[in-house]
């Protein structure tokens, strides 16, 4: 075979594997979603973050703007901290916006979904979310229930 | 008593000489790549005989292999209602393991057996001492070229594989079995990381492609110069490189992935 097939294939054959790499980049992975990493970041601090990870979801009525960026535990007030990054593209939530931490169906990944409030001061970057609400912990749930079905039975 | 632990003793040494041996070539073709990238021709000559025609066998395999993930996993996560996980459980499952794990597999079966045989026979009919004759370094001349193409091959291989296999689980699930293609697509997005599956998965394929290039020279290299010794190297290619590969794929694994 000549040479010039020989180069021909090999072209070929690198530019494949290069389109398979970046197929992989932005076709599979989130690389193409996030865009590098421009956004702000808000804190907000909660008693309990339940299976919450870095780099879960921040949600708004459900559409997604940011991801979890860091989860560190403050010893003086004793809650964990967890700082999110923001997209750019959703700026300008009001200053009394709550975050929750909810569990996407019944198995699924825990995130935070956060809901606007009435204020007309908005949240900057580096701003602090007041109003949390921590994680459901199915031990709790199931504690108070038992304790909730306890109590009924006494005063009957 | 003394037989054997002579014998015993015979076999430590042969193989701390023998691995002794293996890293010292080593070391000679790295020493000798700096000099092969001024000659891009040789290794162009060879990523077409270790790349280029191992790519329908990796495409195949791919593809396959990517099907049948689509088709498992389907029936498995059907049953809890999760069948829009079926694009993470297929994409995860090949840009992380499968991909450069089964690439370096083959790879050692098409293009790593081949390049033993090929230097075992140069060996066997002294070509390599007829080079040496000639001032010319067969190391410099015929290995490093070999070594340099498996080692930029092996990444672009496990590459075309992982992609394959995906879109091949995309037909079997999306095409044949009715998950949403949507869905199938936003949630390998969603759980899909660049740096840590797909880079780590890149890694772990050059690492391959290193210690199967490595092998499979080697051994020939190191081969008994006569039929039998040759057919031996191609034999110890193909089953060292796979326990090699099984075994670092653990280790890198753990380094990896276990946090």
């Amino acid at each position: 075979m000549n040479s010039r097939t020989v180069e021909i294939w090999v072209g070929i054959f690198t530019a494949a594997g290069v389109a398979a790499l970046f197929m992989l980049a932005m076709q599979v992975s989130n690389l193409s979603s996030i865009g590098g990493t421009a956004g702000y970041v808000l804190t907000a601090t909660f008693e309990n973050i339940g299976g919450l990870k870095e780099r879960s979801p921040v949600t708004v009525s459900g559409v997604r703007v940011g991801r979890v960026e860091s989860i560190n535990y403050d010893l003086e007030s004793f809650e964990a901290v967890v700082s999110m990054k923001i997209n750019d593209d959703y700026q300008g939530f009001p200053e009394d916006t709550s975050a929750s931490i909810f569990t996407a169906g019944l198995l699924g990944e825990q995130y935070i979904a956060l809901e606007p409030g009435g204020s007309l001061d908005n949240l900057k970057d580096g701003g602090r979310i007041q109003l949390t609400q921590s994680a459901l912990v199915m031990e709790q749930i199931i504690g108070q229930f038992l304790f909730s079905m306890s109590s009924d039975e006494k005063q009957e | 008593m003394l037989d054997a632990l002579q014998r015993l003793g015979q076999i430590t040494l042969q193989f701390f000489q023998r691995l002794g041996r293996g890293n010292l070539f080593l070391l000679q073709t790295l020493a000798s790549l700096p000099g092969t990238i001024l000659r891009p021709g040789l290794v162009v000559k060879q990523m077409y005989s270790v790349g280029v025609l191992t790519l329908v066998i990796i495409v195949v395999s791919g593809l396959f292999v990517g099907m049948v993930m689509g088709l498992q996993g389907y029936n498995t996560l059907v049953d809890f209602g999760a069948e829009e996980s079926l694009g993470v459980l297929v994409a995860l499952s090949l840009v992380r393991e499968l991909g450069p794990v089964v690439a370096a597999l083959l790879f050692a079966g098409r293009a790593g057996s081949a390049l033993s045989a090929e230097i075992g026979l140069m060996k066997a009919t002294e070509q390599l001492s007829g080079m040496e004759m000639m001032a010319v370094d067969p190391v410099q001349r015929v290995i490093a070229p070999r070594f340099l193409a498996a080692f930029l091959s092996m990444p672009l291989l496990a590459a075309i594989f992982s992609a394959v296999g995906v879109y091949g689980g995309h037909l079997v699930g999306v095409g044949l079995l009715g998950v949403d293609d949507g869905a199938f697509w936003a949630q390998m997005q969603d759980k899909v990381d660049f740096h840590e599956d797909i880079l780590n998965g890149v890694i772990k394929s050059i690492v391959f492609g290193f210690i199967a290039g490595w092998i499979a020279l080697f051994e020939g290299y190191d081969a008994v110069p006569t039929a039998e010794g040759v057919s031996r190297a191609t034999t110890q290619t193909v089953v060292h490189t796979a326990l090699a590969v099984l075994g670092l794929d653990f280790v890198l694994t753990a380094l990896m992935f276990g946090d």
